[in-house]
């Protein structure tokens, strides 16, 4: 997988959960959170997804490194084998 | 499942707990003495929440105690102390008075955690007027019904909130005169229609003599929802606050010098009885974090903060279980004293797992909006049932009962399933459903308040949680209406029925879903899903719109044509559907 597709996998999976949300205008560097309107719940079905269709494991100890788009590409590069 | 029992012992305490003997303090206690404790003997002199948690403290030697820490997103700390709160809250009041807000108005705030919440709520109080908080996670068609219901004539809200989810509703909102914004970032705001918040406080003066409120005086709007039809707003008067201290006192064991943290949004109940009132009212520091559930900040804050006594919900402490007991070991816990637990009842698990993470278990207490405060919990120094939510407070009588066939109200025997059900006369009951009164009546019969809860009482006395009577759904330590959920659906072009239910879920208790069948030319399909999914989420709100969308050709109803949410609820467990009978009832 290189960079382009890891992201806009990241961003099918947010779109699945909150599928009003405009990705488009999404601040890499900010905070999800702030920007789109999700919960708690949210965010867990978000790392239950990025591990079901990545398989990569997610320990809690890591959630605060997704909380922004840059930070969710940083770590899931490091994470599973890339490309180009 | 069953647990052994937490055995409690004086050798453990740290400190002496302020409920040292159960029976004994059920014995000694009285309202009109835990009255008269707080705000001396004479009655009909008046009473103001805000007079009773602010002002009180600041005339004298707590006066420059720390009130409230405010922990902001941006990493900004803001302590106030009770003579400052006192000035703060003042100023707030005369804002009020400016723009000619009369006693009785319902001031309405839309916010997250942020200073500006607790000078509104305080401040309103101070002016004689309602305080009546939304959850700032509310998408705008939960916040137009709850404006709209209460004739809100003030709104507090921040410029972004404003932007996305009231400014459209304006022309709808005739009732609403006064729209006072707080700018992002410290940012002074000009948009049309509305008030700069702080530009106003600045003008404002510190002294406000304060207005004339008396016990039964309206003081507090809490929405909460039902089954059927709109929200409702559960009024609540200033002597609330006698309970608010008395069960802070008790079930929380707060005492002067303790560090409390009530993670609780006051956009819900527990949020602003034990975020904002009780703990000023005991002169303790109140932390007050803007941010999001976080399991390391959530520990950095106990420990950095020194917090004594927390205050916390199921679901939090369930993803903290998953986070590892390893994290909260890494930090130095040492100061904690007391752990307690509401919004759903908290499984044994982890009222033991609090022992092995904090070497403290959890307390689970429970009550609901209408109640205005903790009416049954595990104390400091009763043994803990794991599982169980505890025994009445001192001053609440509660009882387990059943409707007979002549539809009277009568109690069951010692261990059956019932409803939960209290008897009235505690300070903090509600007094109304804003503007219902018939609603309000139902919740009433042979001399006891109605909780809507099924529980059973064990032979010592201790209550079990069951489940609820009637279809609200409790997710996340949160009521959804189904109702309110099923008529943003039906809106949409594309639907023609709508059936929503709790579906059990291990982290939230329960979380929405929604059945539902299409109108002709309409195909089901992930398609479809999506944009549903989008178009709830967008009226309502992440934390009430469903989690789940099915498509089904009919969704069953009763002979009266109501939707039978049960038996929706009994095919998606793959239950056995049982009495088809029972279910036309509810």
């Amino acid at each position: 997988m290189n960079a382009s597709e890891l992201r806009s996998q990241v961003l099918t999976i947010l779109g699945d959960i909150a599928p009003e949300a405009d990705l488009s205008c999404i601040a890499p560097d900010k905070s999800l959170r702030d920007q789109i309107d999700i919960d708690s719940m949210d965010l867990l079905n978000f790392v239950i997804a990025l591990h079901e269709r990545l398989h990569v494991d997610i320990p809690e100890a890591d959630y605060p490194q997704l909380a922004t788009l840059d930070g969710c590409l940083r770590y899931l590069s490091a994470a599973i084998p890339m490309s180009g | 499942m069953t647990l052994e029992a937490i055995v409690k012992s004086p050798r453990d305490w740290a400190v002496e707990p302020n409920l040292r003997e159960y029976d004994e303090a059920r014995r000694r206690f009285s309202w009109s003495q835990a009255r008269a404790d707080l705000v001396g003997p004479e009655p009909g002199r008046g009473l103001n929440i805000a007079h009773v948690a602010v002002d009180r403290h600041a005339a004298g030697p707590a006066g420059d105690c720390l009130a409230i820490r405010y922990l902001a997103k941006s990493g900004a700390v803001e302590d106030v102390s009770y003579n400052r709160l006192r000035a703060l809250t003042n100023r707030f009041a005369n804002v009020l008075k400016s723009l000619g807000v009369a006693k009785g108005d319902r001031v309405y705030v839309l916010a997250g955690r942020i200073p500006e919440l607790y000078l509104a709520a305080l401040g309103a109080w101070k002016h004689g007027s309602v305080f009546c908080p939304l959850f700032s996670a509310f998408g705008s068609e939960p916040i137009r019904a709850r404006l709209t219901i209460g004739a809100s004539r003030v709104l507090v809200t921040t410029a972004t909130l404003y932007e996305r989810k009231v400014a459209a509703l304006r022309a709808a909102l005739p009732a609403l005169e006064h729209v006072l914004l707080v700018g992002d970032d410290g940012a002074t705001t000009a948009v049309p229609g509305t008030h700069d918040l702080r530009s106003l406080l600045e003008a404002a003066s510190d002294e406000f003599s304060l207005a004339a409120t008396e016990p039964n005086d309206v003081a507090l709007l809490h929405f909460t929802s039902g089954t059927t039809g709109t929200p409702k707003g559960a009024i609540h008067v200033h002597e609330a606050v006698v309970a608010h201290h008395a069960t802070g006192r008790l079930a929380l064991d707060l005492r002067p010098g303790d560090v409390f943290w009530c993670t609780a949004d006051p956009g819900w109940v527990t949020g602003t009885s034990y975020g904002i009132i009780a703990p000023l009212t005991n002169g303790v520091t109140s932390i007050v974090d803007e941010g999001d559930f976080d399991a390391e900040r959530w520990y950095r804050i106990l420990q950095d903060q020194g917090v004594t006594v927390w205050y916390t919900a199921p679901t939090a402490i369930r993803m903290l279980m998953k986070a590892g007991v390893e994290l909260p070991r890494k930090f130095d816990l040492r100061k904690l004293r007391f752990l307690a637990s509401v919004g759903e009842p908290l499984n044994p698990e982890a009222v033991v797992w609090g022992r092995e993470a904090f070497g403290l278990p959890f307390h689970d207490n429970w009550w609901q909006t209408e109640t205005g405060g903790i009416m049954i919990a595990n104390f400091a120094s009763m043994d803990i049932r794991p599982g169980s939510m505890g025994r009445p407070l001192p001053g609440i009588e509660a009882a387990i009962v059943r409707k007979t066939d002549e539809g009277h109200v009568v109690e069951v025997e010692t261990g059956a399933q019932g409803e939960l059900a209290l008897r009235p006369g505690w300070p903090s009951m509600f007094r109304g459903y804003w503007g219902d009164e018939e609603r309000y009546r139902k919740c009433f019969a042979d001399g006891y308040y109605l909780t809507g809860d099924l529980a059973r009482r064990d032979a010592d006395g201790y209550y079990w949680f069951v489940g609820r009577k009637d279809d609200v759904i409790k997710t996340s330590g949160h009521l959804i209406g189904p109702f309110e959920v099923e008529s943003v659906l039906l809106e949409h072009p594309a639907v023609a029925e709508a059936g929503v239910i709790g579906k059990p879920d291990p982290v939230a208790m329960e979380i929405v879903k929604a059945f539902v069948s299409l109108k002709n030319g309409f195909e089901a399909g992930d398609a479809l899903r999506r944009e549903l999914l989008g178009f709830a989420r967008k009226r309502l709100g992440a934390v009430v719109a469903p989690k789940e969308i099915d498509f089904r050709d009919k969704l069953p109803r009763t002979r009266s044509g109501k939707i039978m949410r049960r038996l929706l609820k009994a095919q998606e467990l793959g239950l056995p559907l049982g009495d088809l009978s029972t279910l036309e009832e509810s």
